[in-house]
């Protein structure tokens, strides 16, 4: 049996998967981030102040809830929520933030750059750059910024500048360019928060160990209200940051089954889909080598989901490693089933998920219904769905 | 001895320095890239350095991004690009190729068969900007079999110690990048540059190539003075993306590459 806790070597490979392929430049910068994250990992101070940030910042621990009348209408397996969407700016991303600019201080940087897709991880980032006093950029995609007005606006009244990223297809994947190429260009100065469990070692391990108090929680939390541990996890996976964050602490249960729900889109026939698991080969983007949406000729190709968050052609290294492995399952979400979801949750518990989370929630039914009733799903609702709302609108031609 | 080796040894006897031109394969225009790479060389350039376009090219600046998506649009691939090679080398036996780009369209097409096909094709060497020589190791063997170099950068960022190890997996030449940010960027700090090619010099006898804010007489010249060689990019991509036949290449060209290749070898 594998013990996944040996994972990332200090190469920062899982595996075949993961690893540092990045520009010269940023060779010396990541590997300092590398060995001072390896010493403040291990440090007593560090880790307090991260976990009392959480606790007093952030608002955890996020309820584990048990959802009644969505378990009544699947009619299978008990279903739980991890509610991420309650903590302070609405998402699992504030967990990763907060732990990132703690490392960014001990590194004494004074400028806090970020990509954001759906916007989340830019508020999330521009949050805790205003706490802490520092100068933040973030980059976006154009087509992102339309989709995502509201987000935008925060970010710029939490003193952040939103830089428009206008190459290539606009989306989340070209700002995460723009800001690799800025980074290149200040890395001295300047600490790069990225927003998921992708990008060069370390990140992968760093974000995921940010986020891997949603697991922590979680597992405490059921064994109190239920005793033993969960049948099945299930969280949506755009990079990848929610689902290794609730997956990593149940790594080496075996009885528990994990499901990662990838964005489907319109549909896998019609090629617009964000799957870079279930549809994509084995590649290197971003700085890793993971399952990539490529071409025939290896050309990164545009994704397609209702949710701009899962709206990205790679995934974090991890989990390729975990579906290499078999330890975890890839499975798929359409928008279609995503905003059903989010209407029937909304309506039937009162709790707005975000699309993103939708998809977690579409197919976490779907699971339940084959599942019997003693069992139990923990679902991760990552992030809550006000942000969405005016997507929704539009979508369904109501005009607010 | 690799087609590379020779010419720095030939350029070394006479003195001179290697001017290294980079264009993206495809760009402005498929048809256009042959011509381009024969008029490079008959204007005074030593060795080609031909980017294979990629989609998401994270060290670039705007003027590489910006041919890249012109090429794919006019459907370059990486077969083409090889094609293009080949079709180069049927005149054209003495020029080096340096083949530069990224790493996922090679993964795509496979690493043994890429080597295969470009050894093959007649290309000399390749530079992949996002593989650094810690995750290089199956492609060096390969490479090597097909005596064909692995081009290494060597940064503003790069310590001492690193230089070291770097200078270790290195043959060809060395790349030293002259400033921090992307290709085509602002102005070299040309004090940092000398010292830091004083230092690559101590560890290694290996060409250096000096690259990135290159754009014309008065910078080729000042970086002429550290290195082996001067590589000129972004500048001469700009000025290619307004050329719209092969008469406008060879003019751009003339007037562009030869005053700069006359100019670094009278220094």
């Amino acid at each position: 049996m594998i013990d996944y806790y040996n994972y990332p070597d200090h190469k920062g490979h899982f595996d075949q998967f993961g690893g540092i392929f990045a520009s010269e430049t940023l060779m010396l910068c990541l590997k300092e981030l590398q060995e001072s994250y390896a010493k403040l990992k291990l440090s007593k101070a560090f880790q307090n102040e991260f976990y009392n940030d959480l606790a007093h910042y952030v608002g955890r621990p996020s309820p584990l809830y048990f959802a009644k009348r969505l378990t009544e209408t699947v009619g299978g397996a008990r279903i739980w929520l991890k509610r991420e969407d309650l903590n302070h700016t609405g998402a699992h991303k504030i967990n990763n933030t907060v732990g990132q600019i703690l490392m960014a201080k001990a590194m004494g940087k004074k400028r806090i750059i970020a990509e954001t897709g759906a916007g989340q991880h830019g508020v999330a980032t521009a949050t805790v750059a205003a706490r802490l006093g520092l100068k933040c950029v973030v980059y976006m995609g154009e087509v992102d910024i339309q989709r995502q007005a509201i987000n935008v606006y925060r970010m710029k009244l939490l003193g952040a500048e939103v830089i428009s990223v206008t190459s290539g297809s606009k989306t989340l994947k070209d700002a995460l360019n723009e800001a690799m190429r800025d980074w290149v260009a200040n890395v001295d100065d300047t600490f790069y928060i990225i927003g998921t469990v992708a990008g060069p070692a370390p990140y992968p391990e760093m974000v995921r160990d940010f986020n891997s108090i949603v697991g922590k929680e979680a597992k405490q939390q059921f064994e109190r209200q239920v005793g033993g541990l969960p049948d099945a996890l299930v969280a949506c996976v755009g990079g990848g940051s929610n689902a290794m964050g609730l997956f990593y602490e149940f790594l080496n249960d075996e009885s528990v089954a994990l499901y990662g729900v990838e964005a489907e889109g319109k549909g896998m026939k019609t090629g617009k889909h964000a799957a870079s698991i279930t549809a994509g080969d084995i590649g290197v983007l971003h700085g890793n080598r993971t399952y990539v949406m490529s071409d025939e000729d290896g050309q990164i190709i545009e994704t397609h989901s209702i949710s701009a968050g899962l709206d990205y052609p790679g995934v974090g290294p991890e989990h390729a490693f975990l579906h290499y492995s078999k330890r975890a399952n890839y499975v798929l979400a359409n928008d279609d089933e995503a905003l059903n979801a989010f209407h029937l949750l909304t309506e039937i518990e009162g709790i707005l998920p975000a699309l993103e989370s939708s998809h977690a929630v579409a197919y976490g039914m779907k699971l339940a219904q084959k599942l019997d009733k003693d069992k139990h799903i923990i679902i991760n609702l990552s992030g809550r769905g006000d942000k969405d709302v005016h997507t929704i609108a539009a979508l369904e031609g109501i005009k607010l | 001895m690799s087609r590379l080796e020779q010419t720095f040894i030939q350029l070394k006897k006479y003195k001179n320095k290697a001017l290294i031109p980079f264009i993206t394969a495809g760009h402005p225009h498929p048809l256009l890239t042959v011509p381009i790479m024969h008029s490079l060389v008959k204007n005074g350039a030593s060795i080609i350095e031909l980017g294979m376009p990629f989609s998401d090219p994270m060290a670039d600046g705007i003027v590489i991004q910006e041919s890249s998506e012109k090429a794919i649009e006019h459907g370059m691939t990486l077969d083409s690009v090889l094609d293009i090679v080949g079709e180069f080398r049927e005149e054209d036996k003495d020029t080096p190729v340096v083949l530069m780009g990224y790493l996922n369209p090679i993964e795509k097409f496979g690493y043994e068969a890429f080597v295969e096909t470009a050894a093959n094709s007649g290309v000399d060497a390749v530079l992949i900007v996002d593989c650094p020589p810690e995750e290089s190791a199956e492609l060096l063997i390969l490479l090597k079999r097909y005596n064909m170099n692995q081009i290494f950068l060597i940064a503003p960022t790069t310590d001492k110690q690193r230089q070291m190890y770097i200078l270790s997996q290195a043959s060809g030449f060395i790349y030293c990048v002259a400033l921090k940010g992307v290709t085509g960027a602002a102005n070299v700090e040309y004090n940092d540059l000398s010292e830091k090619i004083a230092s690559v010099k101590s560890i290694s006898d290996i060409p250096v190539a000096i690259g990135f804010g290159v754009k014309d007489v008065e910078s080729a010249l000042s970086v002429a003075e550290y290195g082996d060689a001067v590589v000129i990019g972004s500048a001469l991509v700009s000025l290619l993306d307004r050329c719209k036949n092969q008469g406008d290449v060879e003019s751009a060209i003339k007037s562009f590459i030869k005053p700069i290749a006359i100019a670094i070898n009278k220094s």
